[in-house]
C-alpha cells in the first residue's frame, strides 16, 4: 500500500496522561508524528488532538483503532488531505535592518501574504498561515537573508464533511 | 437538572463519613467485594498497610516475596475466579517490580487492579527517595492508569479502576496514590462506577453481521472454529458448545482458549499454533470458512500471515474493534460479547454434520499420534518425557485440576496433553510468555478456587525466577502441587539452538541446586523422581496430599517439542520432527 499524508483527529477527555498514551501507540509502530496540535474542540470539556502522519492507510486505520480504544478517547477519525481544510502557522524572526537594506524582503512579505506581528529596533516578526509548502517556500525565500528564529506549528484541520461526532455529543448531553 | 444534581450531591454529603485516604482505600476494596490482596509494603504505602492491619478480619493481605509475585498471584486469582485480582506495592522499586505482571495481564486481558504508593505530592518531580514515574512507566502496559494526589479523588478513581479492569475486554489498571492523599481526610461515600462516557466496553451486536456469519456457516463445506480466551472471559462456553454441536463444526483452541470446551469433546480437535496439533494447523489452510471466536490471531498462532487461511472466508467474533483486521483480513466481523453474539447466531445456524471434513482431522491426528504423541506419552526410550508426566497427572486428577504452567517446553507439552472438563482451568502466560509466572499464579489460583486441586507444572529455569514464593505456600499452607520438570536446561531456548543455531548451546545449560532440599527448607513435603517405575506412585502421592507438595521429575535433558512451525513459516509447513 502506498504511503500518503493522513490527518488524525482525536476527540478526548482532558487527561494529563493521555498524550503519553497516544504517542506511545505511534512509537510502538515506529511511525513519526509529523505534526501534533492539542486544543479545545467544538464540544465543551472535550479536547481535540490533530496528528499528521505519513504512512499507509492500513497502518493509519490500525493506529486509529488503538487510539480509540484508550479509555479517555471518545472518537478518532482519519482523513486524507482532499477531505479536509487544513493550515499550519509559522513565525519568522528577522533582523530589522534587513527591512531597509534588502528591498526584496518587502516583496517576499507582500507575495507571501504574511503579516508583520511586531517590529522593534533589532528585529521584526512575520506570521504566515497556510499550507506546508507555502510556508516552506517563504522560508526558502527568506533564508538567504538570514532568519534569526523560525518555528512552525502542527497542522490544524476541519473536515469538509460533517464529523460524525455530533451524535456522540448529543448522547453526552443526555447524560 | 441542576437542582437534581445538587440534591444528589447533598444526599451524598449526608451519607459521607470522614476518614483518611488510606482507610478510604480499604473501604473501596471492600465495596468492590475484594477480600484478598497480594502485596509488599514500603514507605510510601505504609498508611494503607496500617489500615490493612486494622481490617485484617475483613481483608486478607498475602505478603508475596517479590512484587512480581503479587501481580502474578493476582492474575492467577483472576483467571480462575473471573473476579478482579488486586496487588499492592510501594513506590519506586516496589512499583517497577509490578511492571512485568502488568504487561502480562495487559496482553492476556486479565482484570487486575494494582495500587501503588507514591511520594507526597509536594515532592513529585523532585527525584525524591523512591520516586519513580510509575504512571509514565506503566502507561503502555495498562488498560488505564491514574495518579491520585488528593484524598477526595480516591472513591471515584477506585470505582473507575475496578469498572475499567473488568468491563469489556478486561485488563490491568494501576492507581498510584501519593502519600499525602493517604494521610489526608475526605468525606467518604462510595458509588460503584457504571460507565465512563468516553469508553464503550462492549460494542452493540449488529444483526446484519450475525446474519452474514450464519449464511457463511450454513453454506460452508469445511467450516472450522478457532476459539480463544474471549469465550472464557465472555462466559460463552455453553454457547460455543451449542454452536459446535448444532453445526457440527470441528473446533480448535489457542492456549488461552484451552479448557473453554471439554478437551474430550468429539469435535474438539486440539490446539493451533507453533506447537499445536498437526491437523488444526494444516487444515487451517484447507477450511472454507474460518470462524475465529474471541481470539486475536497472534503470530504464534498464525505463523506467516501471507499464507494463513488465504482460501477461507474469515468470520471474526470479537469484543475489541481494534482487533478486527489487525493481523488477518476478515470477511465478516461480529463485534460484541461472545455470549451475546453466539446466542444471536445460534438460531440462524442450520443443524449439520461435517463428517468427512471432521474425518480429515482424525486422519491428521493419527499421523501426529504415530509420529509424535505416542512417543511423548507412552515412551519406550529410557529417559522420562514431559508428556508422560502430564499424562499421569491427567489420570490422577481425572481432568478436574486447575493446571498452571510457566513458559517453555513444559508449557507447550502440558497444553498439548492436558485434559480438562471445566472452564477456567488452564492458567498460563500466553501473550507475554513470562518465565516465573507459574509459581505465584498457582498461589492465586489456589486461593481463587480453594475447593479445586491446583497443579503448577514448571521448568527448572522459570521456577528459579520466582522460587521465593515458596515462602507464601509454606506460610499459608496452600495445598498447591508443584511439579518441576527438570531437564537441566533452558529447554525451549536450547531446542531453538539445536534446530536453528547448529546446537550452539549459549547459556542454556544450567547447574541446578538441590530442588528437593530447597522445598524442604520451606518445610514443603517433597520428592524427586528419576525413574519411570516411580512416576505413577509419586504423582498419586502428590495428588493425594492435603498439603503443599513439591515433586521434581528428572526428565530427558535434550528432548524437543514437536510438532513445530518454525518462526516465520506457514501453518502448512508444520514439522513433525
Ligand atoms: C522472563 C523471561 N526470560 C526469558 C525468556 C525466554 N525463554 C523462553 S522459554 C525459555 C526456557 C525456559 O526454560 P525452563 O524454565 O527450564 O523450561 P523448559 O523450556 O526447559 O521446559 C526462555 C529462557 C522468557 N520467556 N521469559
Amino acid at each position: 500500500m502506498e504511503k500518503q499524508w493522513f490527518t488524525i483527529s482525536v476527540y478526548a477527555e482532558n487527561n494529563v496522561g493521555l498524550l503519553n498514551r497516544i504517542s506511545g501507540i505511534f512509537l510502538k509502530r515506529h511511525i513519526n508524528i509529523e505534526g501534533l496540535n492539542v486544543s479545545k474542540s467544538e464540544i465543551e470539556h472535550v479536547s481535540k488532538f490533530t496528528i499528521v502522519v505519513y504512512t499507509t492507510e492500513d497502518w493509519t486505520r490500525k493506529i486509529v483503532g488503538q487510539i480509540e480504544k484508550q479509555i479517555e478517547v471518545i472518537k478518532a477519525f482519519y482523513h486524507v488531505d482532499d477531505e479536509i481544510i487544513y493550515q499550519e502557522s509559522a513565525l519568522f524572526k528577522i533582523a530589522s535592518r534587513l527591512l531597509f537594506d534588502e528591498r526584496q524582503i518587502q516583496n517576499i512579505i507582500k507575495e507571501s501574504n504574511s503579516q508583520i506581528v511586531t517590529v522593534s529596533r533589532d528585529f521584526f516578526v512575520l506570521a504566515k498561515t497556510g499550507r506546508r509548502h507555502e510556508i516552506d517556500e517563504m522560508h526558502d525565500a527568506l533564508e538567504p537573508y538570514g532568519i534569526m528564529q523560525f518555528v512552525r506549528s502542527g497542522r490544524i484541520a476541519v473536515t469538509k464533511a460533517e464529523m460524525p461526532i455530533t451524535s456522540i455529543l448529543a448522547e453526552f448531553q443526555e447524560q | 437538572m441542576e437542582t437534581l444534581k445538587a440534591q444528589k450531591e447533598s444526599k451524598k454529603k449526608e451519607k459521607a463519613i470522614k476518614i483518611t485516604g488510606a482507610e478510604a482505600i480499604i473501604h473501596c476494596l471492600l465495596a468492590e467485594g475484594v477480600d484478598l490482596i497480594y502485596g509488599y509494603p514500603g514507605g510510601a504505602i505504609m498508611p494503607v498497610y496500617d489500615e490493612l492491619y486494622k481490617f485484617q478480619d475483613k481483608l486478607t493481605h498475602v505478603l508475596t516475596r517479590h512484587e512480581q509475585g503479587a501481580t502474578h498471584a493476582a492474575q492467577g486469582y483472576a483467571r480462575v475466579s473471573g473476579k478482579v485480582g488486586v496487588a499492592m506495592a510501594t513506590s519506586g522499586p516496589g512499583a517497577t517490580n509490578l511492571v512485568t505482571g502488568l504487561a502480562d495481564a495487559q496482553i492476556d486481558s486479565t482484570p487486575v487492579v494494582c495500587i501503588t504508593g507514591q511520594v507526597p505530592r509536594h515532592l513529585l518531580g523532585s527525584d525524591a527517595f523512591q520516586e519513580t514515574d510509575i504512571v509514565g512507566i506503566s502507561t503502555p502496559v495498562t488498560k488505564w492508569n491514574y495518579q491520585v494526589t488528593k484524598a477526595s479523588e480516591i472513591p471515584e478513581i477506585m470505582a473507575k479502576a475496578f469498572y475499567i479492569a473488568k468491563s469489556g475486554r478486561p485488563g490491568p489498571v494501576l492507581v498510584d496514590i501519593t502519600k499525602n492523599a493517604q494521610f489526608e481526610e475526605l468525606d467518604f461515600v462510595y458509588e460503584k462506577c457504571t460507565g465512563v462516557r468516553s469508553y464503550k466496553p462492549v460494542p452493540e451486536p449488529d444483526l446484519k453481521s450475525i446474519e452474514a456469519a450464519a449464511e457463511l456457516i450454513n453454506n460452508a463445506k469445511k467450516p472450522y472454529i478457532v476459539f480463544g480466551q474471549g469465550v472464557i472471559l465472555g462466559h460463552a462456553e455453553e454457547e460455543l458448545k451449542a454452536l459446535v454441536e448444532k453445526a457440527g463444526i470441528p473446533a480448535a483452541w489457542t492456549i488461552l482458549g484451552l479448557s473453554a470446551l471439554d478437551t474430550d469433546h468429539p469435535l474438539n480437535v486440539g490446539m493451533v499454533g507453533m506447537h499445536g496439533n498437526y491437523g488444526p494447523n494444516v487444515l487451517t489452510n484447507e477450511c472454507d470458512v474460518l470462524i475465529a471466536i474471541g481470539m486475536r490471531f497472534d503470530d504464534r498462532v498464525t505463523g506467516n500471515l501471507d499464507t494463513y487461511a488465504k482460501q477461507a472466508k474469515v468470520i471474526h467474533f470479537e469484543i475489541d474493534p481494534a482487533e478486527i483486521n489487525k493481523n488477518v483480513k476478515v470477511d465478516v466481523a461480529v463485534l460484541g460479547n461472545a455470549k451475546q453474539t453466539l446466542d444471536l447466531l445460534l438460531p440462524l445456524v442450520q443443524p449439520n454434520e461435517h463428517k468427512e471434513w471432521k474425518a480429515e482431522f482424525d486422519k491428521k491426528y493419527q499421523i501426529e499420534y504415530d509420529e509424535v504423541i505416542q512417543k511423548d506419552i507412552n515412551p519406550t526410550k529410557q529417559g522420562l518425557t514431559m508428556g508422560e508426566v502430564v499424562e499421569q497427572i491427567n489420570v490422577a486428577s481425572q481432568h478436574k485440576a486447575v493446571i498452571v504452567t510457566d513458559v517453555g517446553q513444559h508449557q507447550m507439552i502440558t497444553c498439548r496433553y492436558v485434559k480438562f472438563k471445566q472452564s477456567k482451568s488452564n492458567i498460563t502466560s500466553g501473550g507475554l510468555g513470562t518465565m516465573g509466572f507459574a509459581l505465584p499464579a498457582a498461589i492465586g489460583a489456589k486461593m481463587g478456587a480453594q475447593e479445586r486441586e491446583v497443579v503448577a507444572i514448571i521448568g527448572d529455569g522459570g521456577y528459579q525466577m520466582t522460587i521465593q514464593e515458596l515462602g507464601v505456600i509454606f506460610q499459608h499452607n496452600l495445598a498447591v502441587k508443584i511439579v518441576v520438570l527438570n531437564n537441566d536446561h533452558l529447554g525451549m531456548v536450547r531446542q531453538w539452538q539445536e534446530l536453528f543455531f547448529e546446537s550452539r548451546y549459549a547459556s542454556t545449560v544450567m547447574t541446578n541446586p538441590d530442588f528437593v532440599k530447597i522445598a524442604e527448607g520451606y518445610h514443603i513435603k517433597s520428592r524427586r523422581v528419576a525413574e519411570r517405575g516411580e512416576l505413577k506412585d509419586a504423582i498419586e502421592e502428590m495428588m493425594a496430599s492435603k498439603e503443599p507438595y513439591f515433586l521434581e521429575v528428572k526428565v530427558e535433558k535434550e528432548d524437543n517439542v514437536f510438532p513445530m512451525i518454525p518462526s516465520g513459516a506457514s501453518v502448512s509447513d508444520i514439522r513433525l520432527k
